[in-house]
């Protein structure tokens, strides 16, 4: 034991040491809050100096009073269409309208014209401009007031509350919990995956630098095996741990800095500032007040010391279950190319818990498949970690659990007896073939 | 006492038998050369013996006692095919392989500070692996097989990469060993190493061991009756029927020198008395086989007769 604590020791070091460990796990954090801050502030910049667009109108019904709005300047043109065309090409305004005498019912034949394609979003504000116009002569012509239609109008939010299985009332939030488990079940993927990878790269640069005889000279195999892959899962849960307190210090600085200025909510003074009618605006605001602190409650009814406890576990065991296989190709092969033909069979079970945590896991987490995803080892990191936000009942999380303790001993068992035989082998074209016959073969 | 004792030991890999009833005795404090071909089974029994493979059938034993997993700290062992961690400092990675040996922190600092300086090499702590020149990076993996004092050494071709002057200081270094009560194998293909250090030796070949023995011994039981007569003047004859001249010729002068070959039960006596009445001679000397001769002759060969007869030809 005392030996592979130094081997774990060594691995550790050895990578935490290294100055590219210092710059990523320094500059990962960055780059999120500062992709955030990046396009926050772009889009506050566009929204700023956006200028209103010019747009030349032939209104041949004569049933359009167009008004000047944030967005667009109107200039009516008292010519026809043919000599507009002309006049219009001759400067730099956004677009001309041309708009034929219609029936409200069946309204047809308007054209925009313009120099460039127009983005989708200019031409929907045109038409929901044009829509609005029309719905104003419906009502007219069906003798409706815009009070009574006002009223016409109902928003229902339901509240959502669970029954636990004790009999407690929590209310929830589907949308939150649709974004944590889809956060979590990327992380360990993530995680799984790029530390796997790691555990692989040791081995065979110990195999190719020859280094491996002298140790196993003095260790067994099989410690050597077990000290990288736990060293290697230290300097993951250390990166991990580091992570976690950056991002949340720098996002919650980053978001407090703009926060004020965010896209919804700038969106949403819009919205009240135009509606005239102060109760209604009163009302709305009430109401989005309510919401958003009704969010705020809910998140902070998600148990998160249970979920990131999970977390670790999941973390921890998907990574030596998937860490001892990526050892045992990585002892098998000489170079990262020739690991490639091993490598996808072993990632395969991650991807599908990958793709099930989209396909099932998020949209009915309390399914048939989802919890098959959840119970089975080779899938059960990502898919559970995915879930667990939802509430899953206790006895699918211990058994998830242990057969998750049982697959990770399984595979280092199995990836054990193949690494003794591999890691000495050199010159040999490994097929699965030849990994069965190391698997079988006696001490 | 045996250092080391092999007794009946067989691996069988999947297609080929790599060893096959192999028994070696290794006395205490000798130099003991273990030769043959390659894929002769050498570096299966070395690795057995390092406890890195197991054996199918057979016994090992270690100063008397059963081989076993504490014996790793009493075993140094330069594999043939050499590495290091190449981004590893050379002073944090002859601490590591020295712990992993058993020794204490403590210890394993103070014994590389003396191996330091017994190669002059202090500056070398914080240099790393992939800045050495392969004769360096020779050295300090030499310092790690043998920093934990161990009391059997095992060296697979310890001279390869070395240049004249290291493979002095790498000998000089061995044999120091052996002066403080250390026992070394050596798996070598290089004869005039084997000459020049080997007390002992033992030859494999195609998973059997066929030869074992002091050196002297050896060469003692494959002499074949040869010797070699420097004379003057060329014209001698021999008894018929006792001598068969194998090849005479010129050195300066009427200085001469003459291979012959005597019938068996002449000794080297009975030579130089027949010698004296036909010539004048300068010097006199038994031909015996070198270990290159032996080597070369039991491995082509099948059979004491071959090597017989390669061995009178050389």
């Amino acid at each position: 034991m005392n030996k592979v604590w130094l081997i774990i020791q060594r691995e550790f070091l050895n990578r935490v040491q290294k100055k590219s460990f210092l710059i990523t796990t320094i500059l990962v954090p960055l780059i999120f809050p500062a992709i955030i801050g990046v396009l926050v502030y772009i889009m506050k910049k566009e929204a700023d100096s956006a200028k209103a667009d010019n747009v030349q109108v032939v209104d041949e019904s004569g049933k359009f009073v167009f008004e000047n709005t944030r967005k667009y300047n109107f200039t009516k043109l008292q010519l026809p269409l043919e000599q507009a065309k002309k006049a219009y090409s001759e400067t730099k305004d956004f677009a001309l309208l041309y708009i034929p005498p219609f029936d409200i019912n069946s309204p047809k034949g308007m054209v925009i014209y313009t120099k460039e394609n127009p983005s989708i979003e200019k031409v929907g504000g045109l038409e929901s401009i044009l829509e609005d116009r029309i719905r104003d002569l419906k009502l007219e012509e069906y003798k409706i007031d815009k009070e009574t239609l006002k009223n016409l109008k109902t928003n229902i939010s339901l509240k959502q509350i669970n029954i636990s299985e004790s009999g407690e009332e929590k209310s929830s939030n589907s949308g939150l919990l649709y974004g944590l488990g889809f956060l979590l079940g990327i992380l360990i993927y993530m995680f799984v995956l790029i530390y796997g990878i790691q555990i692989m790269q040791g081995v065979i640069d110990e195999k190719t630098s020859k280094i491996v005889e002298v140790i196993v000279s003095s260790v067994k195999p099989f410690q050597l095996m077990l000290g990288k892959i736990i060293g290697i899962a230290s300097v993951g849960l250390l990166q991990f741990v580091i992570w976690m307190i950056l991002i949340s210090v720098l996002s919650t600085g980053v978001l407090g800095y703009f926060g004020v200025q965010m896209p919804q909510k700038q969106a949403m003074e819009e919205v009240t500032k135009n509606i005239n009618d102060d109760e209604v605006k009163e009302a709305m605001q009430k109401t989005q007040g309510s919401e958003l602190n009704e969010m705020l409650a809910n998140a902070s009814q998600i148990p998160f010391t249970k979920i990131a406890l999970v977390f670790a576990f999941y973390f921890l065991g998907g990574y030596l279950l998937y860490g001892a296989l990526f050892a045992a190709v990585g002892s098998a092969v000489e170079s990262i190319q020739e690991s490639q033909q091993f490598q996808f069979p072993i990632t395969l079970p991650l991807l599908i818990g990958y793709f099930g945590l989209f396909m099932f896991i998020l949209r009915d987490p309390h399914g048939p498949v989802s919890f098959w995803l959840s119970i089975i080892p080779f899938t059960s990191p990502v898919a559970m970690v995915g879930r667990i936000a939802f509430d899953v009942p206790t006895w699918q999380l211990a058994l998830s659990m242990a057969l998750l303790v049982a697959g990770f001993i399984f595979t280092t068992w199995i990836a054990g007896r193949i690494y003794r035989v591999g890691i000495l082998m050199t010159g040999t074209k490994v097929s699965w073939k030849v990994l069965a016959k190391w698997f079988m073969m006696r001490e | 006492m045996e250092a080391l004792l092999v007794k009946d030991v067989s691996k069988q890999y999947s297609q080929h038998k790599a060893l096959d009833n192999v028994s070696v005795n290794i006395p205490e404090k000798t130099i003991f050369g273990l030769l043959g071909p390659n894929g002769a089974g050498k570096t299966t029994l070395i690795r057995i013996i390092n406890q890195i493979i197991n054996a199918d059938g057979g016994e090992i034993l270690v100063f008397g006692e059963k081989l076993k997993p504490q014996h790793i700290e009493i075993i140094g062992y330069l594999p043939e095919e050499r590495g290091l961690y190449k981004k590893m400092k050379v002073g944090d990675q002859l601490l590591y392989l020295a712990q992993l040996k058993g020794l204490s922190r403590h210890d394993a600092l103070a014994k590389i500070k003396v191996w330091f300086e017994k190669f002059e090499i202090k500056d070398w702590w914080h240099k790393k692996v992939e800045d050495l020149s392969k004769g360096m990076a020779q050295k300090v993996q030499f310092i790690s097989t043998v920093l934990h004092e161990p009391k059997l050494i095992i060296l697979d071709e310890p001279f390869s990469g070395f240049d004249p002057v290291n493979a002095q200081l790498i000998t000089e270094k061995i044999l120091e060993l052996k002066e403080n009560g250390s026992t070394i194998i050596f798996s070598t293909h290089r004869m005039e190493t084997v000459e020049s250090l080997c007390d002992h030796i033992a030859l494999i070949n195609k998973s059997k061991k066929i030869l074992e023995g002091p050196k002297k011994q050896v060469k003692e039981q494959f002499r074949s009756n040869t010797f070699v007569v420097e004379h003057r003047g060329n014209g001698f004859t021999l008894p018929a029927g006792k001598y068969t001249v194998k090849k005479q010729s010129k050195i300066e002068g009427d200085l001469y020198t003459t291979t012959l070959q005597a019938v068996e039960g002449i000794n080297g006596n009975q030579v130089i008395r027949d010698l004296i009445d036909i010539t004048e001679v300068y010097s006199f000397q038994e031909k015996l086989p070198t270990m290159a001769d032996i080597f070369i002759g039991l491995v082509k060969g099948e059979g004491d007769e071959a090597l017989k007869k390669h061995l009178q030809e050389v």
